[in-house]
């Protein structure tokens, strides 16, 4: 006998399992489907093609009106179901029809969430969920004007991506620092934010909305927390779906964030069934349609009689769909207990994957700019295969990994043919870099300078060295280039200086990805070195990243052994006075400050300050005048002076003076490692100005620039630099040897190492030529505009307050 | 997208307390929790994963908090010892030189809770 099944829900999941019954057992169920909207069944995830105009809807139609008569299916359209009789096995549509089943199944998919802003019922606000919405979007945009999106994971990108696509000035707001958080690291997102600027998609990340602003029942515009608003005429928010799961809820089911089933999809009462985005199975409501096909697969199993059939979950994948950006991600990109990355970077190709592995095993993946072997990554992460033999051509891809199988990386080199292509970037293949080595090569270097290959991003740096040793079997020697930066990188500091300032890179992640770094993030050696170059290269416009700091810089304090850290004030040129001397008193007693030293730097050192009580500190320090001695950073540190000619018999220049005038002008500056100064009154020079980095010895006749010098891990007496006959050109002359050093030095370099490297002479040229003399020093001021703020003082008034405080204080937790 | 996400291993007796949410631990950074026994760390890698070790440096007690999280590692800030933040271990030259007690996980809407006791040292 004819039994009657009711889908609920005429999208993706009702129409696929009604399919999919039809082809297991046509005969077995009178079939009837109630649809909310008026129109046939469509691809929904088609709908961002059809918003961006490339696609029709009569594209994206999956089963039309034929196809349900053909297969004898009664469809409702535009007739919502509004209650379930599970008693009477009854269900009832808008109108008051009513329709009997045997079997029913709830497809009735999600809603998009409608975030409570206030203005959030204006016109114009809308979500991105249906046809309807397309069609209001479009309207909208035939209009022109601004769209705002609020939500940047694949909805809100692809929604803003349409939009621009027909026109308008298209703005995401993202909560999160990073676009589709949940499926992309921090590199690939950036990535993806580049790639939709050139689309016309700008991007705000770290935005909180806080209310529709309207104009005459309209929206008028976003205002975000920070004060801001973005003009619009149109905004979306793609925030996240809810399950529909209210009638179930009505009629008595269980409920939990979807209509909870079992592995069979059977909802609480054995007669009702749930799949799609409505139903909760293991607790996992899921988002994408790749489940979606598993479950309907299962249930039709199932409803044809099949009650073995068993559904367990899905791993999933997601890609992005917008012309031109190729992004894939796929399961525990993150990684976790036990996991390693491989990273690939092809800055040429602006291509960046990511592959997470566990015991041998493909954890996740994450992919931009090449996503081609998405499914073959995605497959072996389902199977769980061993592919710990594949490891090192692995994230080259399919292709070239079962190219390559099997065989040991030297043989495989030999097999390869003379015409395969080993540099990509270049376009160099095996037979030429065979033949330069048969002409006398034996380096990798030597190979670089005459074919190219491994010239620009690296990566076949080990294909190379593999033919050299290929074609000199004992003649090989390794290679001996620029020590690298750290282990994520190939290059040295000298380049990735250059690098930034000739190709403007501006960020970390830009730097990264343009020198194909070979981790997600870097390690602990090199972001303290990009993040000091970064400032130095573009100051007021990068945004310091305090993360990448080592703890003294990021706290603004030293920290000691035992956790607590100490605070020094500066004493300009070392002069201090009672009032100071009283606030370094008071403030050690306030906060209990167990030692109080004298520097050999001239100043006081207040040693053992808790952590949480800095702020409290500086606030005491400040209020006396005083502000941060740096005596934490890579950055000026002391100006020791004498008495000079104001108080000293021999003294020839006011020594004390220009100290304090040095000091005063550079104090705040970041370098690529400490620097002290010393000025001298007079040759016998109590002031060691003779083994600091830049000194000053004051003569009658003016002024001997030194540099240098050094008196810790090694004893380094100063050179002359230049002799200048006023205050001024002696400030001017230091500035300027002191801004070379902070923009060619590599990071962790002090300035008499620097000397050794790059040779006094050197130095001398560019301080004393004029024009370079008084560009270095222009940039050097118009770097301390934004670098004279007492680091305190900003903490004081709040910033990174959370840096001071504890996240919690909990009585509950026992350390083991 | 829900990714499949892996429940740490619930211990006998332990149970979950809140400390706050993601979004107050920086990425690529981290936040204490005081205790009467001494701190714990609560790191937060670049990718979001969320980690939580005693704050005591397995070679001479360095509050581990105060360090650069890189990957899925923090580098000590007193000498630049690299320890992982999932078992604890020091990595690298230092591997197998001690270990910290790392503590279970989980997040819910957004707030992360740890295990009132700790992992067995070395678990
Ligand atoms: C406080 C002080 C010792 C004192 O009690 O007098 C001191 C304390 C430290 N010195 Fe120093 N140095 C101090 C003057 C010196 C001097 C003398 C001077 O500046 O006239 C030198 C030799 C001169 C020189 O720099 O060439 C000196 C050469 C060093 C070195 C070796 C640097 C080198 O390149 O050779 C280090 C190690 C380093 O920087 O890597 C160092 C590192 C340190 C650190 C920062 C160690 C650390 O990383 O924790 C100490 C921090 C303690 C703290 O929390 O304050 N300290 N240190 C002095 C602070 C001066 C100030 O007012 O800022
Ligand atoms: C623009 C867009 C792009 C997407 N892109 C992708 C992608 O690239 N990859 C991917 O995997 N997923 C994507 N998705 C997600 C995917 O479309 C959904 O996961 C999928 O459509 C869910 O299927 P479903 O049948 O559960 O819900 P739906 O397809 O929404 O179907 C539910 C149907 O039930 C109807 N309904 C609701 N209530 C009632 C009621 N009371 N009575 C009768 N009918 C009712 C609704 O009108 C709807 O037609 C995208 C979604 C959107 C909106
Ligand atoms: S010499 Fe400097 S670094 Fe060494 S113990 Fe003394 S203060 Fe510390
Ligand atoms: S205390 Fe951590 S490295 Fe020494």
């Amino acid at each position: 006998m004819t039994q009657r099944l009711v889908i609920i829900g005429n999208g993706m999941a009702g129409c696929r399992l009604a399919e999919e019954v039809i082809a297991r057992d046509p005969g077995r169920y009178a079939i009837t489907i109630f649809g909310a909207e008026p129109r046939v069944n469509y691809n929904r995830i088609m709908l961002s093609p059809v918003l961006a105009g490339e696609k029709r809807f009569e594209d994206i139609v999956i089963n039309d009106a034929a196809w349900y008569a053909d297969n004898g299916v009664t469809l409702h359209a535009g007739r919502a179901v509004t209650a379930i009789d599970p008693a009477a096995r009854t269900v009832t549509a808008e109108g008051g029809l009513t329709v009997e089943y045997d079997r029913l199944v709830l497809a009735n998919g999600s809603d998009p969430i409608r975030l409570p802003l206030p203005g959030a019922d204006l016109t114009g606000v809308v979500t991105f969920r249906d046809l309807d919405d397309v069609e209001a979007m479009t309207a909208a945009a035939d209009a022109g004007g601004a769209a705002v999106v609020i939500g940047g994971g694949l909805l809100g990108l692809e929604a803003a991506y349409g939009l621009a696509r027909r026109g308008m000035k298209a703005t995401v707001v993202h909560l999160m620092d990073v676009l589709m958080e949940r499926q992309l690291d921090s590199a690939a997102g950036y990535l993806l934010t580049q790639a939709l600027a050139e689309r016309g998609v700008e991007t705000l990340l770290s935005a909180e909305s806080e209310a529709v602003v309207g104009q005459d029942g309209k929206v008028a515009g976003l205002k975000l927390k920070d004060g801001r608003t973005l003009p619009c005429s149109l905004l979306v928010m793609a925030v996240g779906i809810r399950p529909n799961a209210a009638l179930a809820r009505a009629a008595g089911l269980e409920v939990g964030r979807g209509v909870v089933v079992d592995d069979q999809m059977r909802t609480s009462d054995p007669a009702i069934f749930a799949v799609g985005e409505c139903a909760e199975h293991r607790g996992v409501a899921y988002g994408l349609v790749a489940p979606i096909w598993d479950m309907c697969r299962t249930l039709a199993a199932v409803l044809t009689g099949d009650e073995a059939a068993a559904y367990e979950g899905s791993v999933l994948s997601t890609r992005l769909k917008v012309s031109g950006v190729d992004v894939f991600s796929a399961g525990e990109f993150a990684g976790g207990e036990g996991c390693e990355d491989v990273v690939f970077r092809d800055a040429g190709r602006g291509v960046y994957k990511r592959l997470v592995l566990r015991q041998g095993r493909l954890a996740g993946a994450v992919m931009f700019g090449d996503a081609v072997d998405g499914n073959w990554y995605f497959d072996l992460m389902r199977s769980g295969a061993d592919v710990s033999e594949m490891r090192e051509t692995l994230v080259f891809g399919q292709a070239i990994t079962e190219g390559l199988r099997g065989l040991d990386p030297s043989s495989a080199v030999a097999a390869m043919a003379d015409t395969a292509e080993i540099c990509g970037c270049n376009g160099v293949c095996k037979g030429a870099i065979t033949a330069a080595i048969g002409n006398g090569l034996t380096t990798i270097d030597g190979v670089r300078a005459v074919t190219k290959a491994s010239a620009s991003c690296g990566s076949c740096t080990p294909l190379v060295e593999q033919l050299l040793k290929l074609t000199l079997g004992d003649g090989f020697k390794a290679d001996t280039g620029p020590k690298s930066v750290c282990k994520c990188t190939t290059h040295g500091h000298g380049i990735v200086r250059k690098r930034i300032v000739e190709e403007e890179l501006k960020s970390m992640p830009a730097v990264m990805q343009a020198l194909e770094w070979t981790t997600p993030d870097g390690c602990a050696t090199c972001r303290p070195a990009l993040n000091y170059y970064l400032v130095c290269a573009w100051p007021g416009e990068y945004a310091d990243d305090k993360q990448s700091r080592f703890i003294n810089e990021r706290v603004h304090a030293n920290i000691q052994k035992d956790g607590t850290y100490s605070v020094v004030p500066r004493m300009w040129g070392g002069i201090t006075s009672p009032a100071e001397l009283r606030a370094i008193a008071d403030v050690a007693d306030k906060f209990n400050i167990p030692t109080v030293k004298v520097t050999g730097g001239q100043r006081i050192d207040l040693l053992g300050v808790r952590k949480d009580d800095l702020p409290a500190v500086w606030a005491d320090l400040n209020a006396a005048g005083m502000v941060s001695g740096h005596a934490y950073g890579k950055a000026l540190r002391t100006v020791k002076t004498c008495v000079g000619s104001d108080w000293c018999r021999f003294g020839t220049q006011d020594s004390t003076g220009l100290g304090v005038r040095l000091e005063k002008f550079m104090w705040g500056a970041w370098s690529p490692a400490k620097v002290k100064l010393g000025v001298s009154g007079c040759p016998r020079n109590c002031a060691e100005a003779t083994c600091k980095d830049i000194g000053v010895i004051c003569v009658d006749s003016g002024y001997e620039i030194h540099v240098g010098g050094a008196a810790g891990l090694h004893i380094r007496g100063t050179e002359v630099l230049t002799r200048v006959d006023s205050e001024q050109a002696a400030l001017w002359a230091i500035c300027a040897v002191f801004q070379f050093y902070r923009e060619d030095a590599w990071y962790g370099e002090r300035i008499y190492k620097w000397m050794d490297r790059i040779g006094l002479e050197e130095i001398k040229a560019a301080v004393e030529t004029p024009e370079r003399r008084k560009a270095l020093y222009d940039r050097f001021a118009a770097a301390q505009r934004f670098a004279r703020t007492d680091p305190w003082a900003e903490r004081v008034a709040g910033r990174h307050a959370e840096e001071f405080a504890p996240l919690a204080r909990s009585m509950e937790i026992v350390p083991a | 997208m829900t990714i499949h996400v892996k429940e740490p291993a619930p211990l006998d007796s332990a149970r979950w307390i809140d400390v706050g949410t993601v979004a107050e631990i920086p990425r690529r950074g981290a936040r204490r929790v005081t205790t009467p026994f001494g701190d714990i760390a609560v790191f937060r890698t670049g990718d979001g994963a969320v980690y939580a070790l005693r704050d005591r440096c397995p070679h001479k007690n360095g509050p581990l908090s105060q360090g650069i999280v890189h990957g899925r590692s923090v580098t000590c800030p007193l000498h630049a010892w690299t320890i992982d933040l999932a078992s604890g271990e020091p990595t690298g030259a230092d591997a197998g030189k001690g270990c910290t007690a790392s503590f279970p996980v989980k997040i819910a809407d957004g707030r992360v809770l740890i295990a009132s006791t700790a992992r067995a040292e070395g678990d």
